[in-house]
C-alpha cells in the first residue's frame, strides 16, 4: 500500500513535469527558423538527386542511424529465433 | 489450430498477392513517394500474416522454411552494408552513384516534378536492401511466434481438444 | 493552451502508459502500456516538426506546396523509432509467451514467486 501511494505520487510528479514542459516548447505548428531542416529541404534535390527528403535523410545524410537500426532489427529477429528454436519444427 | 472459414480463406488467398505487389511497389518507389524499405517490407510481410491467420499454423508452417527468410534477412543486411561501402573512396555511406550519370545517377529537376526511377544513387539500392531485410525479419518473427504458440502448454486446456479460433 | 493540444496529448499518453506499466497485473497489458509510451514518444517527435499548412517533404507531384514543407528530420527519426519499437515489442511478446509456458499464468504476482 505504501509503495502504491509512492508510485502514484511519483507518476503525478512526472506527469506534472511533462505538463509543464508541454507549455514551454515552441507553439505547435510553428517551429520557427530551423537551419538544418532548411538545408535538407533546399539541398536534397541538388546534392543527391532525390525527391523524397525523408528518404535522403534516412539513407544518406544519417545513414549510420539506419545501419544501427538494421542491426537492431537483425538482433531482435535473431533473439526471437533463438527463443523458439528447435522443438520439432525446423 | 484449425483454419478459418472458406470465405476468409478465399479472400486471403486472392488478397495476399495484391498486398505483396503493393509492398514491392512501395519499396521500389521509396525515393519518389512516401514510403521506403521499412514500410514496404512491413506491407510485404503482411502476406505471411494473412496466410498464417486464414489457413492456420499447422498447414502454413508446412509450406515454408524459415531458412528461406533467414537468407532473405542476411542478404538484405549484407547488401545494405555493401551499398554503404560503395562510396568508401570519400567516406563510408557516401552516395557515390548519385548524379554520376550511370545507374540511378540521372539528375532530377529542381522543385516539384513528376519523378524518375533512375535517380537518387545508392538510396534506391539501400531501399531495396532494407526492404528485403525487413521482409525476411518480420516473416521470421511471425513464423517463429506462431510456432511458439504450439509450445505453450495451456494448463487449463490440458487433455482437452485445442480450441480453434473460429467456429 | 489549446494550440499546444498535441503536446498535452503526449503528456496524457505518457502518464497513462506509466500507470499501466507500473500498476498492471497482466503481462500483456504491461506490454501494451510500454507500446503506449513508445507511441507517445513518436507523436511527440512528429508534433515537434509540424508546420501549419505545410505539406509532406516529398517533391514528386508537389504542386504549389514545394516551398513550404514540414520538417523532414523528425520524420526520419520517427521512422527509426517505429522500427526499433516494433522489434522490441516482438521480443517482449516472445518473452511473455515463454514466461506463460513456464509459469502457466500471466499474473505478475504469481510469476514473482520462485518455482522449481
Amino acid at each position: 500500500m505504501k509503495f502504491r501511494v509512492f508510485f502514484v505520487i511519483a507518476i503525478l510528479v512526472v506527469g506534472g513535469l511533462f505538463w509543464g514542459a508541454a507549455d514551454a516548447v515552441h507553439p505547435f505548428g510553428n517551429p520557427g527558423d530551423v537551419p538544418m531542416d532548411g538545408y535538407f529541404l533546399s539541398h536534397a534535390q541538388r546534392e543527391r538527386g532525390v525527391n523524397n527528403v525523408v528518404t535522403s535523410i534516412v539513407f544518406d545524410y544519417r545513414g549510420f542511424d539506419t545501419l544501427g537500426e538494421a542491426a537492431v532489427l537483425f538482433t531482435a529477429v535473431s533473439s526471437v529465433a533463438a527463443l523458439f528454436r528447435g522443438k520439432g519444427w525446423r | 489450430m484449425r483454419p478459418l472459414s472458406v470465405i476468409v480463406r478465399t479472400v486471403c488467398n486472392a488478397f495476399a498477392w495484391f498486398v505483396a505487389v503493393f509492398g514491392v511497389y512501395v519499396i521500389v518507389h521509396g525515393h519518389l513517394s512516401p514510403g521506403g524499405g521499412f514500410q514496404g517490407g512491413a506491407v510485404v510481410a503482411t502476406f505471411m500474416a494473412l496466410l498464417l491467420v486464414s489457413h492456420g499454423a499447422t498447414k502454413c508452417l508446412g509450406w515454408v522454411r524459415t531458412n528461406f527468410f533467414y537468407a532473405f534477412e542476411h542478404v538484405g543486411l549484407l547488401t545494405f552494408i555493401a551499398a554503404g561501402f560503395l562510396g568508401i573512396g570519400v567516406t563510408f555511406f557516401y552516395n557515390s552513384l548519385a548524379l554520376s550519370g550511370g545507374l540511378f545517377g540521372s539528375a532530377v529537376p529542381l522543385g516539384p516534378n513528376g519523378g524518375s526511377l533512375n535517380t537518387s544513387g545508392t538510396i534506391a539500392l539501400m531501399n531495396c536492401a532494407v526492404g528485403i531485410e525487413v521482409v525476411g525479419g518480420l516473416s521470421m518473427i511471425l513464423l517463429y511466434m506462431m510456432q511458439g504458440v504450439f509450445h505453450v502448454d495451456k494448463p487449463t486446456l490440458r487433455g482437452k481438444e485445442e480450441a480453434g479460433h473460429d467456429r | 493552451m489549446i494550440g499546444n493540444l498535441p503536446y498535452f496529448a503526449v503528456a496524457a499518453l505518457v502518464i497513462f502508459g506509466l500507470f499501466g506499466a507500473i500498476f498492471g497485473r497482466n503481462l500483456v497489458k504491461i506490454a501494451v502500456a510500454v507500446s503506449l509510451v513508445e507511441a507517445a514518444t513518436n507523436l511527440f517527435i512528429i508534433a515537434l516538426g509540424y508546420r501549419n499548412g505545410g505539406s509532406i517533404p516529398v517533391f514528386t507531384q508537389a504542386g504549389g506546396y514545394a516551398d513550404y514543407m514540414v520538417l523532414p528530420t523528425p520524420q526520419a527519426l520517427t521512422l527509426t523509432a517505429i522500427v526499433i519499437g516494433m522489434a522490441t515489442t516482438a521480443l517482449l511478446l516472445s518473452l511473455i509467451m515463454l514466461l506463460y509456458r513456464h509459469y502457466g499464468t500471466l499474473d505478475v504476482r504469481e510469476i514473482r514467486r520462485l518455482r522449481g
